[in-house]
């Protein structure tokens, strides 16, 4: 076994904060200190890294000034993990010689956080509820409420969207003579997420799953969704996918052939690719024709040259002299590991071993860290997300190491890093460009710095919940699985597939015509803007709480988490008051309000 | 942005807006502005455009465009003689009527070689790059021709059946506005009557404006330049370019009862009413197996009756010599034949089909070796394919682009014009 060690790897990472929820205790703790200080003593500019670093060993010799801010809920005081992010995120300011825009404001930083951990936006009474708090914790509170019982189940369903559409597509399950069951796939993630499984538990289950892809049918295991429709053509996409989305490297390229600007070479591919020529899909056929269900089984693989003690492929480069492949891989470290040869099941089962060797390598922390600060903050440490190669360096490389470490040693605890980064300084900035960050903009191709929230168009899901509840229309929903089946019908007018070997596709609903035409006049807006007995503005029209500017007060944070400025006030009033009495003009400064660039962008 | 279109902008927005805050008087504002707008000047005359047929998947240019017969890479299909100079696949014999009026480029050599990448590569003439979004062929067109096309209503750049790549730092509002073959365009209709759109129009505005003020990027900005647009083409009766079936029967038999053919003939169409930029999307050419059966008796069939007729009917109209078409995918297709008998990812040595507007006709441009797996003349990439185009389509490659980082950028990369393919060199 080689191992080779890229310089740019730190010989050790961060081992502190071990429990996230022991982590306040531990702030005094020498361990600790001394960890952070090791840290920050890498650091050339001292005078940065303080701020966090100082406001550390501050708490741990007691100051009082310091106790008061831990207690009037600075969360980089209870979370060492988010002193790490505001410290590292600040470095980069410092160096770049910017400072960040001031605070969002109350409503704006509920509002994203809403949409960004449930996947819309927050009710009035919620918001109102939020601002009304006086605990100087709030924050902290209101995202333990996101994160814990109050909200499991719309934590759950957002999670379970958002992975269902990153595994399998938000086309999977919907083609033709599909081998994909896209709610035995969001079955499985909806008891991943509800329990906060741990992510590598996730990962090895999903790699390495056996079973039926069907709800309710014997031997049901929905984490076989993933795999179902990826293993045509040597199971090409299974090898490409799996390494894109659990280890962060693009392989696509390199299954032809070397490629200049990528580490992973051709033989990595399909030493990689090895490891899943034991699968299959095997359809189970109902009455007639039709995929009654399929399920994903391992067998004997006797390798291209039937020689099963030995199952080999092989592959072609460019020189078009045959190479053979034997299941091996590569980890971030460069260490090799092989597995044996056999391709017979009771000798050794591939992906099992493919699945122990993703969970534990250095890939997984890394990848989902990228994945995740990229989903808060609006872009990941690397562009994309899922090329974290040598030749993509990161934007912030320690901090995206030791982000990982964390992650790793919380016990691959989702909800522990989405709360990290959520509470961090980065999340908690207004998305208004400030004096000093005008160069801030990755929109122009600028490296990210994260010193304002960079303002991002809705997801098709997001928009269609976040119009539910602004109406109050999820008050009065269908059975789980109607809601389900009549969103996913909506959502599916947006996508468009490659039809490509590697199973891509792409969605219009990215602020081009056909979304707008589809808000001024689609079915969901006319539900949205209904004036029907008991619809939502017929409650508000007819409210007798709500009169003169309440109402115009009321429709503005229903849909934008703020009460209008003055000017805006005169100019819905002006309209309310040209049709006294009519529903008409309710219905135009509701549609109006659901039309605008603030709407529909996360800001 | 080019100075003038800017200007032209303002002045049309200027008087909408004013239009607007008349609606007050009941005046259908929206109805009013287009009947003004069409009866501007007719400058269609000299007008060009270009029509993008993408075949999306990688097509194996070596068994349409530039057969090896005898060679052990040259696969069962026979080439024909064309009425230009050189020989195209058996399986293509409308179009070898008609290829006096296209050009072959038969030595792309190009490096990606990955759908994803390819795509993004063969659009834009840029390899992906992790720190900016380049614009698509369409959006460059529509920044370029449509800014000055005050009498077009719809947007600039229309992609049928397929979602092209985006504008990138030319902003949404050339981004290419996505229909399938079809034409059929959801939710047109706002269903309320003209005076009261058009003050929930104004009161939108209004608040879009706010917003944009508050300084905080680009995405809400391009919000409302997406709402005007919006707005313009909910009243335009060049939507009707977009319905097909409004074509004699006779017309839609020729083009071909298939989702391509329906394009191409929906793409005569828009350009007809002075859309710049038409991409129309053709998929299935990722053959890694089965390759021959699956073009004989299915790819090309659909392309050569879509294709011949689109040339034919762009000729009938005396459209053709304002009319670029373009065919090409993201790459071409191994000459090696695989074991499954279909046809890999290659990028090295393939063929890409220009005629119409400023290109050439008739002619073949380069040559691969004689089992095509590489190109023996001068090699030509994306962005000298880009850069001829825009040459073809009368743009200046002088063109500068502003990024939005202020950073000066040539408009094709750099590509050079490829010999013999333009009619005046």
């Amino acid at each position: 076994m080689k191992v080779r060690r890229p310089s740019n790897l730190r010989p050790d990472s961060w081992r502190c904060g071990r429990s996230a929820g022991l982590a306040p205790l531990l702030i005094g703790v020498g361990v600790f200190a001394a960890c952070l200080s090791l840290a920050t003593a890498e650091e050339p500019s001292e005078a940065d890294a303080g701020e966090a670093a100082g406001a550390t060993s501050a708490a741990a010799s007691g100051s009082p000034d310091k106790r008061e801010r831990y207690r009037a809920g600075d969360p980089a005081e209870r979370f060492p993990q988010v002193a790490l992010i505001n410290k590292y995120i600040r470095q980069g300011w410092t160096d770049e010689e910017i400072t960040p825009s001031p605070p969002a404001t109350e409503g704006e930083w509920c509002r994203r956080i809403y949409l960004d951990v449930l996947g819309r936006i927050p009710s009035v009474e919620e918001l109102e509820e939020f601002e009304k708090s006086r605990a100087p914790d709030k924050r902290m509170r209101l995202v333990d409420d996101l994160l814990g019982a109050k909200y499991l189940d719309e934590y759950t369903r957002n999670a379970t969207t958002l992975w269902t559409n990153l595994l399998i597509g938000r086309s999977g399950g919907n083609e033709n003579n599909t081998l994909t069951n896209r709610a035995g796939m969001r079955q499985y993630l909806r008891e991943t997420f509800r329990e906060n499984k741990p992510y590598d538990r996730m990962v090895h289950e999903i790699v390495s799953a056996r079973g039926v892809n069907k709800p309710g049918e014997e031997n049901f295991n929905g984490a076989v969704n993933f795999l179902t429709m990826k293993l045509a053509e040597d199971g090409v996409l299974a090898t490409s996918r799996t390494s894109e989305l659990f280890m962060g490297i693009r392989v696509q390229c390199t299954q032809c052939h070397d490629h200049p600007f990528n580490s992973w070479k051709q033989d990595q591919f399909w030493k990689m690719n090895a490891f899943f020529r034991q699968a299959v899909a095997l359809r189970r056929f109902g009455g007639g024709q039709n995929v009654q269900f399929v399920e994903l089984a391992n067998q004997d693989f006797g390798g291209e040259g039937n020689t099963p003690e030995e199952a080999e492929i092989y592959y072609e480069p460019r020189d078009r002299i045959l190479r053979v492949a034997y299941p091996e891989f590569t980890d971030y470290d460069g260490t090799v590991h092989e597995i044996e040869r056999s391709g017979y099941i009771s000798d050794v089962d591939r992906r099992q071993e493919l699945a122990k060797l993703i969970v534990k390598s250095g890939y997984l922390p890394r990848a989902m860290v990228n994945r995740v600060w990229a989903h808060y903050l609006g872009y990941g440490f690397t562009k994309p997300i899922n090329d974290m190669g040598p030749h993509n360096p990161p934007s912030h490389p320690e901090l995206l190491d030791q982000l990982a470490a964390a992650f790793r040693e919380s016990g691959y605890d989702i909800k522990q890093l989405t709360r990290w980064i959520v509470l961090s300084e980065p999340y908690s900035l207004s998305s208004k460009f400030g004096d000093g960050n005008r160069q801030d903009d990755p929109t122009m191709g600028e490296t990210p710095l994260f010193s304002r929230f960079y303002l991002r168009q809705m997801r098709a899901e997001e928009l269609y919940e976040s119009l539910l509840v602004a109406t109050e229309a999820h008050k009065t929903r269908g059975s789980a699985e109607e809601q389900q089946k009549a969103k996913e019908m909506w959502l599916q007018q947006f996508v468009i597939a490659f039809g490509t070997d590697e199973n891509d596709e792409t969605t219009t609903f990215d602020g081009t015509i056909a979304q707008t035409l589809m808000m001024f006049n689609g079915d969901l807006i006319k539900q949205a803007t209904s004036t029907e007995e008991g619809s939502f503005l017929y409650r508000v029209a007819t409210n007798p709480r709500l009169r003169g500017t309440k109402k115009i007060n009321y429709l503005y944070k229903a849909a934008l988490a703020r009460t209008p400025t003055s000017r805006e006030r005169r100019l819905m009033t002006k309209v309310l008051g040209s049709r006294p009495g009519q529903t008409d003009a309710i219905r135009d400064v509701w549609w109006v309000l659901l039309n605008t660039n603030e709407f529909i962008l996360n800001h | 942005m080019g100075k003038r279109s800017q200007g032209n902008r303002m002045t049309r927005r200027h008087f909408t807006e004013h239009l607007m805050g008349a609606a007050a008087m009941a005046i259908p504002a929206m109805t009013f502005t287009r009947s003004l707008r069409a009866n501007a000047a007719e400058l269609k005359k000299n007008e060009r455009s270009c029509i993008l047929l993408w075949m999306s998947g990688g097509p194996a240019t070596i068994d349409i465009w530039d057969l090896k017969p005898g060679s052990v890479n040259g696969g069962p299909f026979q080439p024909i003689a064309t009425t230009g100079e050189g020989q195209i696949s058996e399986h293509m014999p409308q179009t070898a009527q008609l290829m006096k009026h296209l050009s072959i480029v038969r030595s792309m050599s190009t490096r990606e070689a990955d759908h994803g990448r390819g795509r993004y590569y063969m659009h834009t003439g840029y390899v992906p790059n992790p720190t900016i979004d380049h614009p698509s062929y369409g959006s460059v067109v529509a920044q370029q021709l449509g800014d000055q096309r005050e009498s077009l209503e719809i947007p600039p750049f229309v992609a049928i059946g397929g979602s092209s790549v985006g504008p990138g730092f030319l902003g949404m509002s050339y981004a290419p506005f996505v229909v399938n073959s079809q034409g059929r365009i959801q939710d047109l209709k706002l269903g309320i009557e003209a005076s009261r759109a058009a003050s929930r129009m104004q009161l939108l505005n209004a608040l879009e404006k706010r917003f944009i003020e508050e300084d905080r990027g680009l995405a809400a900005s391009e919000h409302a330049k997406v709402l005007r647009k919006t707005q313009d083409l909910m009243t335009s009766k060049q939507m009707d370019a977009f319905r097909v079936e409004q074509e004699p029967a006779e017309v839609r038999e020729r083009y071909g009862n298939t989702n391509f053919g329906r394009g191409c003939l929906m793409a005569r169409r828009l350009v007809e009413v002075g859309v710049p930029f038409v991409e129309v999307d053709f998929g299935g050419w990722d053959t890694h197996s089965n390759n021959f059966a699956t073009l004989q008796n299915n790819r090309l069939p659909q392309l050569d009756q879509g294709m011949s007729a689109l040339v034919a009917d762009l000729e009938q109209r005396g459209m053709l010599g304002n009319t670029a078409i373009l065919w090409m995918g993201e790459f071409g297709r191994t000459p090696n034949i695989n074991g499954n008998t279909g046809r890999d990812h290659w990028a090295r040595s393939w063929s890409v089909v220009a005629g119409g507007a400023g290109f050439a006709g008739g002619k073949v441009i380069g040559e691969t070796n004689a089992d095509g797996t590489a190109v023996e003349t001068e090699p030509y990439t994306s962005e000298d394919l880009l850069a001829t185009t825009l040459s073809a389509l009368g743009i200046s490659l002088d063109s500068r682009f502003t990024s939005r980082s202020g950073r000066p950028m040539k408009i094709a990369n750099g590509g050079r014009l490829i010999k013999g393919l333009l009619a005046n060199a």
